[in-house]
């Protein structure tokens, strides 16, 4: 039995008990208006998980509204569990990316586990058969005992749910800077597949019909999970342990089967996953989005715990569980479909037609609410915005690179740098392979996965430079977009459509909430005109740590068609006589980039600018040479510039690269200018290739011999390294880094 | 041929067995549910990779307990091929179809990424269109395919040409690097390697084709000889 007893009206009135919901005065005013009397403590639970920012988007609602989210293609944009993007013969893509930032600082393994198991459980809430997942992971510096377990843990809790639920994960980012020291980020994306006809939403329509709880069974785990979410970490956090949830990716595998099994049976009327804020979202949104509403007995929940009272189990975050409505009369087929699987299908409830949430418990209505006043009606904040000194300091200053004395150990320094050394440590963890239809694994600029039974194949990647949109949140979110469509452009697809997590820092400070405006104003404009509309995704705000923000982290998830499997193109040279190819020009741009950074020990000045209208004529030429058969490799050129791309692209097949390049070494080498691409190309295919892509430039060839050679116009060597030596550096930086005591 | 692709709550690789074996060979392959009772119309029976039970308690030692576990001895005892891959491999010694355990890797983590083997017993009928001592390279994805052993049973396996596959490195930790085992009759094959995850060059190599084709040539030509 629960020994506490709940605050009457009275208490969580006159004692504010509201506010320690993450309520605040005025929004409790707004509920006693909307109910026209003062809430039950379990309503008062109710209106604060769904006006929480997580749930209610109240604060980044009109930044939201600014995305383009609509193309002939998109069949489902933002609101359902996932997105849907069309990809011709009657099938599509599903997919979407989320954050579980908060409790993976304070329990690693769980918090990254069960934000793998959530994104998983959207994807097949809208039917689609999970076929992949991505992550992208941002730590303080691999330094200090504490990061270094945050980092193991994390990578090892998405290992351990992706890996027994059998999805292979085949992609990611991982980025190391001080800001995220006390506040990583694990944001964890899942592509799913589905047939048109099997597309299902979260809706609880045709008064009578049964309301079905399915899946694991509900404890007192993860309560107030949602709202733990929407505010700043401190010291104190840790105190908040019970809020992060626990994961059990083999009952999410049995639930998964189950409920893809579930979609082919006309029975089924909708579905929603039970995940931030558990039964009473999918509750209140199934019933707001059909106009409809639900009674539920709580007394028939399937729980864990004895004594639950209907404030937890409405509050509880257990994994593994989903609503469902089902047709009326037809309960005994769907408990024989769940009993085959070994889970619980338990008839909580029905639809009404009231549009009320009306929850009984022990034979006593405990909870009545319109279900719009949960699910709609959270208020909407426009916050204050104002330009941070440091921006107007930083555009004054003038572009200038750092010094550098030896080319050569910048190099080897920068292959050694975590964000850009191999992240091989990592995904050796992941199953990467399992459903045999991975046709590029973790380690080039973006995954491919094959769509059995067709020629095609999806090309996805997670990207974000959160450097750059700290220096210039706007041109750094038109990076961040372009640059995760020139990862899927060099693997030989076209973008379709992105998903996004706005990891931001309190929204109630100005400076911060002007750089969440700004990036998405940037965001938005590189949507627009790269043909990548939103279709996803959340909001993940007060990332910060006593007081102190990270860089915005708007990490953007991209996937791309590949029309025939035999465009798909990685980034290692293949052949000795190859041809090499620069694409674009470097300028002296060194704001937030990675040399900066090592040389300075800090970032500072501009972000590097980019044309987005350049960037998309680049994108188009190099897939239309692709397309042709015209390009042997390709890759973009990223954090630590051409030096670092062709180091990449020599790594591979251990083949040697000798080129020249033009202007100032350091600027040529390291400088981290936009929309720049190097390709190899065969000898015979030079002309067409150079006809197509027509602001190539030769710089070089493969050789056959064993060392990356990059020279200056004058012939002198800046860099003669063997490639076996810079990727023994690039491949042992992390793991030497982990072991090594701090 | 006809192949059961056993499928325990918590298996993962039965779709990837399944097209093996039907898209890459063009054989017959059905999926068959834990709670069964009859293999008796299939010729052959894969055991998949996964996480059967969630490998609680211990790898296989759940999935070892289901009902169609008592019909996969019998088509051991009548000699049709029995093939366990990864946790197939770990329900297969759980189940004592094979001798040994499967021990957590040395480095304590899950590894996913392809390996040399050699082929060190090229005379069975999971590896007659191998050459002895061949080299192939095959994915692994495990985090306990640390094969164990005792001095006894190893001393036996070498006597009885049992060890089919070692590694080509030390990487998990495996007794004398073993890979794969088979049984004294030699129609039960356990290995960790993934050959299924290696039948298509699409899909990063075909060296385990070899494996199914194998199988099947066994039992095409027992069959001609017995029609």
């Amino acid at each position: 039995m629960s020994l506490m007893l709940e605050p009457n009206t009275e208490q969580i009135k006159e004692q504010k008990i509201y506010q320690q919901m993450g309520l605040s005065d005025a929004e409790f005013e707004m509920v006693e208006t909307i109910l026209g009397r003062t809430p039950n403590y379990t309503e008062t639970g109710l209106f604060s998980v769904m006006w929480s920012e997580h749930c209610s988007y109240k604060n980044s609602k009109p930044v939201l509204a600014k995305f383009p989210t609509k193309a002939p293609r998109v069949l489902q944009g933002p609101g359902e569990g996932a997105g849907i993007v069309d990809i011709g013969d009657g099938q599509a893509v599903v997919f979407k990316m989320e954050s579980h930032n908060h409790p993976s600082a304070i329990e690693p393994y769980q918090g990254a586990a069960t934000g793998v198991g959530g994104i998983i459980r959207d994807v097949f809430s809208m039917g689609a058969r999970p076929i992949a997942m991505l992550n992208s992971l941002r730590f303080g510096e691999l330094t200090t005992p504490r990061v270094k377990y945050l980092f193991e843990e994390v990578v090892a809790g998405i290992a351990g749910y992706g890996n027994c639920i059998g999805i292979p994960t085949v992609g990611g980012e991982v980025q190391f800077d001080a800001c995220y020291e006390g506040n990583p980020l694990v944001n964890a994306m899942c592509v799913g597949l589905i047939d048109h006809k099997d597309i299902q939403k979260g809706v609880a329509s045709g008064v009578g019909n049964p309301v079905m709880y399915v899946g694991a069974k509900t404890g007192r785990d993860g309560i107030h999970g949602a709202t733990f979410a929407s505010e700043e970490l401190t010291d104190a956090s840790e105190e908040k342990r019970p809020a992060v949830q626990v994961g059990d990716p083999f009952m999410e595998k049995l639930l998964l089967e189950a409920c893809l099994e579930l979609v082919k049976s006309d029975a089924l009327v909708g579905i929603q996953d039970m995940g931030a804020a558990g039964l009473t979202s999918s509750s209140a949104e199934m019933a707001s989005k059909a106009g409809s509403g639900i009674e539920m007995d709580l007394d028939h929940v399937p729980q864990r715990e004895k004594g639950m009272t209907a404030y937890e189990m409405m509050l509880s975050e257990s994994q593994e569980r989903m609503l469902i409505v089902v047709k009326k009369g037809r309960e005994p087929e769907i408990v024989e479909l769940f009993e085959k699987y070994g889970l619980d299908a338990v008839t909580v409830g029905t639809v009404t037609d009231d549009s009320t949430l009306r929850l009984v418990h022990k034979g006593k209505v405990v909870a009545e609410v319109p279900v719009d006043a949960l699910a709609e009606d959270a208020p909407v904040y426009h916050k204050p915005s104002s330009v941070p000194a440091y921006f107007t300091e930083y555009q004054q200053l003038e572009n200038v690179e750092p010094k550098v004395d030896n080319y050569s150990d910048a190099l080897v320094n920068l292959l050694q740098q975590p964000t850009i050394a191999s992240k091989e440590w990592v995904y050796d963890q992941y199953d990467h392979q399992v459903r045999t239809s991975t046709v590029v694994s973790p380690g080039s600029d973006a995954a491919v996965i094959r769509v059995r039974g067709t020629n095609k194949g999806l090309a996805m990647t997670t990207d974000c430079n959160s450097r750059y949109i700290y220096l210039d949140p706007e041109t750094g979110g038109k990076i961040a977009v372009a640059e995760a469509a020139r990862n899927v452009v060099v693997s030989g697809a076209k973008p379709l459509a992105i998903t996004d997590c706005l990891n931001f820092g309190n929204p109630e400070k100005p400076e911060i909430f002007w750089q969440l405006e700004k990036a998405a104003d940037g965001m938005s404009e590189a949507c627009t005109i790269l043909d990548a509309p939103v279709i996803g995704g959340n909001v993940s705000l007060y990332n910060e740590t006593n007081g102190t923000a990270i860089y915005p982290t708007p990490t953007i998830g991209l996937v791309g068609l590949v029309e025939d499997l035999k465009h798909v193109t990685t980034q290692d040279a293949k052949k000795a006589g190859d041809l090499v190819y620069l694409i674009g020009e470097s300028f002296t741009e060194f704001g937030g980039s990675e040399l900066q950074k090592m040389v300075e020990g800090r970032i500072f000045g501009k972000a590097p600018a980019i044309d987005l209208v350049v960037e998309a004529e680049r994108q188009q030429q190099i897939l239309s040479a692709i397309r042709q058969g015209l390009v042997a490799s390709a890759h973009d050129v990223a954090e630590g510039g051409v030096a670092v791309a062709l180091a990449e692209k020599a790594f591979g097949k251990g083949l040697g690269l000798e080129v020249a390049l033009t202007g100032s070494p350091t600027t040529a080498l390291f400088s981290e200018s936009q929309s720049r691409f190097i390709l190899t190309v065969s000898p015979e295919n030079a002309q067409s290739f150079e006809e197509t892509v027509t602001g190539a430039k030769k710089i070089g060839t493969v050789t056959g011999d064993t060392n990356l050679v990059i020279k200056g116009e004058d012939g002198t060597a800046w860099i003669n390294d063997s490639v076996e030596t810079l990727r023994s550096a690039w491949k042992g930086a992390i793991p030497c880094l982990l072991k090594s005591e701090a | 041929m006809k192949f059961a692709v056993i499928v325990f709550p918590g298996s993962n690789c039965d779709l990837d067995m399944y097209h093996a074996v039907k898209d890459e060979l063009g054989e017959e392959a059905e999926y068959v549910w834990h709670d069964s009772t009859d293999l008796s119309k299939y010729d052959g029976i894969l055991l998949p990779g996964g996480f059967s039970y969630g490998d609680y308690l211990r790898c296989g030692a759940i999935a070892q307990t289901s009902a169609i576990m008592g019909e996969v001895k019998k088509a051991a005892e009548a000699g049709k091929p029995v093939l366990g891959i990864c946790n197939g491999f770990q329900i297969l010694t759980e189940a004592g179809l094979l001798p040994g355990v499967l021990l957590r890797n040395k480095n304590l983590k899950f590894m996913c990424h392809t390996v040399g083997l050699k082929v060190e017993n090229a005379h069975t009928m999971f590896t007659n269109q191998y050459t002895q001592g061949q080299e192939i390279r095959i994915p692994i994805a495990h985090g306990e395919g640390n094969y164990y052993c005792d001095d006894e049973t190893y001393e036996k396996l070498k006597a009885n040409n049992q060890i089919v596959f070692t590694y080509e490195d030390d990487f998990n930790g495996s007794r004398n690097n073993i890979a794969g085992i088979i049984n004294e009759q030699g129609n039960v094959l356990g290995m960790m390697p993934h050959p299924e995850r290696a039948v298509s060059d699409l899909i990063g190599g075909s060296d385990g084709l070899g494996l199914f084709r194998s199988i099947v040539k066994q039992w095409r030509e027992s069959h001609v000889t017995h029609a």
